[in-house]
């Protein structure tokens, strides 16, 4: 019995110290080559060489290249990316091997077209996979909505959207609240109020996890905007009437007849700057808020950026 | 200490050529000069890029199948003949056995690629008429496959040293998918939470990492390779597959002989 | 040559092995009752038994091809496991199969580097093995190609090739034909000449008979006799011959139940031991000349029968019981 006792010794001896060395090296390998699955989609960004590579398991690769389009979105946008180059086209694959994967098309229209760091800047992509989205598959609302939002949103054509809107409302168990939309945007109402529902839609109507947050956050930020173009101007009457600045938020709460001192999303009281500006507490905490901010205040630092 | 390792190794690796495994080289150079005349057609440039790719892929996928499909049959197959009695009743140590057969199988392997990479450089050559010094970088690449095909003899090996050759083989082949995809592995892992976040990481270290090995896409277009990835990639390859050894050794010397 | 105490050539301490049987559920299958045995230098012994005995479980243990539930054994005097004891040894396994992509001596040669044959020795070993097994032009032939009664020689050939000290035999003289029957009897009788032990499983008793000093006779796992062939064949409470002169049988040994054969001149009975005292009063009676009593000595084979038959019932019977 002894020796073959001392080989199994041995054996699983050199069998646990190759696993943690291989692991541990494994580790070494991603740090040295961070983000290397999406190498190839430098060098090979044609969505057709792929689908021809991937021999008929389109479904798969579709799978595979979502992934890595969310990974990589994720990934950046959690170092405050400066840049996302790569999203475009992992996208494009991603739908050009699976064309009715419709999450692929929301996600694109929520962080395409947005400016960096919030998305990739190009809102010209993202109509044009929306595009493609709706010619692949006519039949679905969503990707109308989808396209209505990149129109209304991020290139500020009111009346591209309202039409897109409108087509989109016309398709079978098309969401109600499309005709609303096509009828908000032809009268060009009240901006916080249509962007407050574009924004809670895109919040119902998604399953997915980064979109509903990015939603939430738009929302929160919304109402930041609002608060605090309300509050200013109670700020500017408050001058009016009595000459000179309110001391703090508080005074300027009971000047107005609020409740109580007005607060932020977070439950944070608005401050009140010696010079008679309306911020929020902690700007980091709004990263949509374009209102509130104090001034010259950037978003945190970027990332290096690898591609 | 005498060992019969080298004994068993090269009859392994003469088992392979009686078997006729160097045939596929036939198949192989038939390929490459297809493609090599028919790019011939288009731009120079694409037509490099089009023998460098297809060259090294075919070198690596034709080697994957062959260490597939020998590795499955080097331990279940002896035992299923019973050619292992006389082996293994003379001073043959069963670790030796298995070592000898990861060697001659790794060798096959080796000698194989050697004459696919002398083809690859051929039909390089006739494309382009001439080599310049980036060309070097197709050695890197072909390291990383033989790299790439120690994992899978080891793991070929694993399998054949307790179940059947089919089941082998489809083991063997999901794990060589899998590991051309566990980057995209680790990422799901880094994203899961919790228990599913352990599983998926030991997971994720137990599967080969093959994506790191594919460099063919990169060197067709000239990018260079990091010294420190060649130099992490050898210890990788080594120690995966002596873990994979060790696991085959450790199964194998517990085994009733059928 | 140094000079070494003499021992045993194998030791077979308490060997046991029990199968799990079944894909799904397992069930235990004892194929090896924990066995005694020892086998002393330069015998050949016979290990006899019925298909399914357990003779090559034995064997394939002693190898270290499979692993024993308990038990141990040494060989040459070491732990059978030793590394070192398999250089001393050689195998032919049960219907022996290999690879069949190597001619005979390609395969020879394998074998002889594996066994740590020196270099210089080998091709010269190959020749004279392949001759003593009468394997003559084979030479560039792949064993593929050879049949049944050839691959029993190689693999006799390859079992003393390396020149063993103890060489272990699965039914050696199976698949062979007279001529090789022959020719590999006279093969262990010359490895006995040369001091060698040769331990061998057959059901061919003749073969065992002939050749065995001792032999072992197992059945369902569990040894029954251990003995010299002779031993065991006179311990039987036999039968005895008896001839007379004449041709004239008395009715009083017809009715003790006698087989009698008349010739010429002579009459031969044969029957029970026990009447053998009644048998020679009678022909004292009847005036006929004795011409000789003699024990009939059962062949192995009738012993074996006999053997195995009174296993059966008494196996049978506790089973009965149980
Ligand atoms: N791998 C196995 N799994 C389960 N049972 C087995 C196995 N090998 C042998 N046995 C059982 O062990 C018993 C002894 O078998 P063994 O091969 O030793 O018999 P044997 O004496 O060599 O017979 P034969 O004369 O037919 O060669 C048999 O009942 C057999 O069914
Ligand atoms: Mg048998």
């Amino acid at each position: 019995m002894k020796p073959r006792r001392k080989i199994t010794g041995i054996a699983s001896v050199t069998l646990l110290l190759s696993l943690a060395a291989s692991s541990f090296i494994l580790h070494r390998v991603d740090q040295l080559r961070p983000q290397a699955t999406l190498d190839e989609v430098l060098f090979l960004s044609s969505p057709t060489v792929i689908q021809r590579a991937s021999l008929g398991y389109d479904g798969l690769m579709a799978c595979i290249y979502w992934t890595r389009a969310v990974q990589y979105f994720g990934y950046r946008h959690h170092y405050h990316a400066a840049s996302y180059n790569l999203l475009a086209p992992l996208l494009e694959i991603t739908t050009r091997l699976d064309p009715h994967l419709i999450i692929a098309y929301e996600f694109g229209a929520s962080f395409l077209s947005p400016k960096p760091p919030q998305g990739a800047g190009e809102p010209q992509r993202a109509v044009e996979l929306m595009q493609y989205g709706i010619q692949q598959n006519p039949d679905n609302w969503h990707l109308y909505y989808d396209l209505g939002f990149v129109y209304y949103m991020d290139l500020r054509d009111y009346k591209k959207a309202a039409e897109i809107f409108q087509q989109g409302s016309q398709l079978p168990h098309a969401h109600p609240f499309l005709k609303i939309l096509a009828a908000q945007m032809a009268q060009h109402a009240g901006e916080y109020d249509t962007a407050r529902m574009l924004w809670s839609a895109t919040y119902e109507n998604t399953q997915d996890k980064q979109i509903k947050e990015n939603a939430i956050e738009h929302l929160r930020a919304l109402r930041v905007d609002e608060d605090v173009q309300h509050l200013q101007e109670a700020v500017t009457r408050f001058g009016e009437r009595t000459g000179h600045l309110p001391e703090n938020i508080a005074e300027l709460a009971a000047a107005e007849h609020l409740p109580g001192v007005p607060v932020d999303p977070d439950g944070q009281p608005y401050k009140l700057t010696p010079d008679g500006r309306v911020e929020v507490r902690v700007p980091d905490d709004f990263p949509f808020a374009t209102m509130g901010l104090p001034p010259g205040y950037t978003p945190k630092p970027t990332l290096r950026d690898y591609h | 200490m005498k060992t019969s390792i080298p004994h068993i190794a090269s009859n392994t690796f003469r088992e392979a050529v009686r078997d006729r495994v160097l045939y596929n080289l036939i198949a192989f150079a038939l390929l490459l000069s297809g493609a090599a005349i028919l790019v011939g057609q288009i731009s120079i440039e694409i037509e490099k890029l089009v023998v460098i790719n297809l060259g090294l892929t075919a070198v690596s996928l034709f080697g994957v199948v062959i260490a597939i499909f020998i590795g499955i049959g080097l331990v279940s197959k002896e035992i299923e003949k019973r050619t292992l009695y006389t082996v293994l009743s003379r001073p043959v140590r069963r670790w030796e056995f298995i070592v000898g057969k990861f060697f001659g199988l790794a060798g096959t392997l080796t000698v194989n690629t050697f004459f696919m990479a002398i083809g690859v450089f051929a039909a390089l050559f006739y494309v382009s008429h001439r080599f310049v010094r980036a060309d070097a970088l197709i050695f890197v690449a072909l390291y990383f496959i033989i790299l790439e095909f120690l994992i899978v003899c080891s793991l070929a090996l694993l399998f054949s040293s307790f179940s059947s050759p089919l089941l082998s083989a489809v083991f063997a082949f999901s794990l060589f998918v899998i590991g051309s995809f566990s980057e995209d592995l680790r990422n799901f892992a880094s994203m899961a939470h919790g228990v599913s976040r352990w599983l998926a990481t030991g997971a994720a270290c137990l599967v080969p990492n093959f994506s790191a090995f594919n460099v063919i896409a990169s060197i067709a277009h000239e990018q260079p390779v990091a010294v420190q990835l060649i130099l992490q990639n050898t210890l990788y390859a080594l120690f995966y597959a002596a873990m994979a050894l060790s696991g085959a050794v450790l199964i194998f010397e517990h085994r009733d002989l059928k | 040559m140094s000079p070494e105490p003499i021992m045993p050539s194998i030791e077979i301490l308490g060997l046991e092995k029990t199968y799990q049987v079944g894909f799904w559920r397992k069930r235990p299958k004892q194929a090896l009752r924990p066995l005694h045995l020892q086998v002393e230098d330069g015998e050949i012994f016979g290990f006899l038994g019925p298909n399914g005995a357990g003779k090559t479980t034995t064997l394939k243990l002693l190898m270290g091809l499979i692993f024993p539930t308990s038990g141990s054994a040494r060989i040459l005097g070491r732990e059978w496991t030793d590394p070192a004891v398999k250089a001393q040894i050689g195998f032919l396994p049960e219907q022996p199969y290999f690879y069949d992509y190597l001619t005979a001596h390609e395969l020879l040669e394998y074998y002889a580097q594996l066994s740590g044959v020196p270099g210089k020795l080998r091709r010269q070993r190959i020749e004279q093995v392949l001759h003593q097994v009468g394997l003559r032009d084979v030479q560039g032939v792949q064993l593929r190609k050879f049949s049944k009664g050839m691959l029993q020689r190689v693999g006799i050939g390859q079992a003393i090739l390396h020149d063993p000290k103890l060489v272990f035999f699965d039914e050696p003289m199976s698949g062979l034909d007279p001529m090789g029957r022959r020719e590999v009897r006279d093969l262990m009788e010359q490895l006995k000449q040369e001091g060698k032990t040769v331990f061998f499983s057959t059901h061919i008793l003749s073969d065992a008979e002939a050749l065995c000093d001792r032999v072992a006779i197992i059945h369902k796992g569990e040894v029954l006799r251990v003995g010299a062939v002779d031993d065991l064949t006179s311990s039987v409470r036999g039968k005895v011959e008896v001839i007379w002169q004449g041709s004239q049988i008395p009715a009083s040994i017809k009715a003790l139940g006698a087989e009698c054969h008349v010739t010429a001149d002579m009459v031969r009975a044969i029957l029970d031991e026990k009447h053998q005292d009644a048998v020679i009063d009678a022909l004292r009676r009847e005036r006929l000349r004795l011409v000789s009593v003699t024990p009939v000595r059962t062949s192995l084979e009738t012993y074996f029968v006999e053997k195995l038959r009174h296993a059966e019932t008494t196996a049978g019977s506790i089973a009965g019981g149980a």
